[in-house]
């Protein structure tokens, strides 16, 4: 891990972001403590993705801000500083690379090591994913799951002080997910990482989470522990967690009668 | 209007795009991989084609201006046609039509692929500057190959010529006539001019096709109208810029 880690904070203060007419997310603020978890749970199309997207710079807010320490995630310097990794849904790994040239590019493009060095460290993420037969192989050539693994090895590779998750389970076996749910974990742990989750996994968000933030149609509805997100008594927030499947009066005959 | 927005948002898109790729120009030793690669996937597998169609081209020019030039008793001037007709407009432009069907399409594809696919966001959080990674050795690369198509290209369509010449009964002329008249009339001004044109349009039609593949956004039918628009635009860019700097150049 880079020697000048210190703590890192994000900060979102009245975050909004509209697609022309469609607003995404709604004066969204939240802070993430240094090194804390912090996972981002709600229905699908709540604004968890483009929230998410912010935090990491890749999209220009309507209104509101989005601070890593203080500095603006979308300028080069605050990504080089902080070494930010996003690990996107669908793994986004480079077609036209190898999984070692995956893992090896940021190191290799930005010169951050000699190359026995960058190797250790790419054969070390590949053993801690459990992925070290894959090193040669394209992505053309590999399962959902295992490009989602490769995903988070790469950010591993980058010795980050965010780390960014886009559902990072999904697509992936039990035991595979609770793979992932214990580097998130161990990652905090030993190197005070800042997390950030999105994900739609209740059990994932249960067990490794300092807090639970909860969207619903681009407004915060609570920030909590997962142990007061428990009793929380708001609807939707208890329907959202403890959905029942009801074969007798189903939700789909309700929206259809609701549309009629 | 919103056409009219459109066409200039992708022209001021593709001269930031081409600012931003030449100001990592410092860090062209480290690309000198890709650029070879691109410079193989561009010039090389597009090398055959040229030569297929600029050979073809020649012998066209050739026959029907050889019929003519006989009519007229200058049939020993086809050469010189041919030659300044290939080597001043032809050639580069054939060249500049070949690389935005063939190489200028497949970029763009495989740039809003990667966009759309998330691998431009992951280069950018990454902050490896897609316009180093992405674009640079693309423009490098077609910088360096178009001029080389062209040559080899313009020499074949003399060959071409030559051979319909000598070929062709009604045209009779020999190989060392239709030669000397093409050594005689066509200067080194001409064949430079030529590939300064092929070097702007080789240029344009990277630049367009790297700007549109990175500025598509949506899903696999978005790619395909992102290929059709860069084409498009491409073959407007080639044939306009053609008259300005022919215009330029006289």
């Amino acid at each position: 891990m880079r020697d000048d880690r210190s703590p890192v904070r994000i900060t979102v203060s009245g975050l909004s972001k509209s697609y022309g007419p469609q607003s995404v997310l709604r004066e969204v603020s939240l802070e993430v403590q240094p090194g804390e978890i912090f996972v981002i749970m709600g229905p699908s199309g709540s604004g968890k993705s483009v929230l998410l997207r912010h935090v990491a710079g890749l999209e220009v807010p309507t209104g509101g801000t989005v601070a890593i320490n203080g500095h603006d995630p979308r300028l080069p310097e605050t990504r080089d500083r902080f070494a930010l990794a996003l690990v996107f849904q669908s793994g986004a790994l480079f077609n036209s690379l190898s999984v070692y040239e995956n893992l090896a590019l940021y190191p290799l493009e930005h010169r951050l090591c000699p190359k026995p060095e960058i190797r250790e460290r790419v054969v070390r993420a590949l053993r801690i994913l459990s992925i070290e037969n894959a090193v040669h192989k394209f992505p053309s050539e590999l399962s959902g799951g295992m490009k989602k693994r490769v995903a988070i090895a790469r950010a591993l590779v980058m010795e980050p002080q965010v780390m960014l998750y886009d559902e990072p389970t999904s697509e992936l076996d039990p035991v595979m997910a609770a793979t992932i749910a214990e580097i998130i974990a161990t990652l905090k742990e030993q190197f005070s990482v800042t997390s950030v989750v999105v994900s739609h996994d209740r059990d994932l968000a249960f067990a490794i989470a300092d807090r639970i933030a909860v969207l619903h149609q681009g407004r915060l509805l609570a920030v909590q522990t997962p142990a007061e997100l428990r009793e929380n008594r708001d609807p939707i927030i208890r329907e959202f967690l403890r959905p029942v499947i009801n074969l007798q009066e189903p939700r789909f005959k309700k929206l259809e009668a609701n549309h009629d | 209007m919103n056409r009219i927005n459109e066409v200039f948002e992708a022209f001021g898109s593709a001269l930031i795009l081409a600012w931003r790729a030449f100001r990592s120009l410092p860090s062209a030793p480290r690309i000198l991989r890709r650029v070879s690669e691109q410079g193989y996937l561009a010039g090389y597998t597009t090398l055959p084609i040229v030569a297929i169609l600029l050979f073809f081209i020649g012998a066209v020019l050739a026959l029907q201006a050889g019929n003519t030039l006989r009519d007229f008793g200058a049939k020993q001037l086809i050469g010189t046609l041919v030659g300044e007709s290939i080597a001043r407009e032809l050639g580069p432009v054939m060249v500049a039509i070949l690389l935005a069907g063939r190489v200028g399409s497949a970029v763009t594809a495989e740039l809003a692929s990667m966009r759309v696919s998330g691998e431009v966001d992951a280069l950018v959080t990454m902050n490896i500057p897609p316009e180093r990674m992405l674009v640079l050795p693309r423009l490098l690369a077609v910088l360096l190959i178009t001029p080389v198509l062209t040559i080899i290209g313009n020499i074949i369509g003399w060959f071409g010529g030559a051979v319909v010449c000598a070929g062709v009964s009604t045209i009779g002329v020999e190989p060392e006539m239709y030669f000397q008249a093409l050594k005689q009339y066509l200067t080194v001004r001409d064949i430079m001019d030529g590939l300064i044109k092929a070097e702007v349009f080789g240029f344009v039609v990277m630049l367009i096709a790297c700007s549109t593949g990175l500025r598509t956004r949506g899903g696999p039918r978005e790619i395909g109208f992102a290929v059709t628009k860069s084409v498009v635009f491409s073959l407007i860019a080639i044939l306009t810029l053609d008259y300005f700097i022919t215009k330029a150049l006289d």
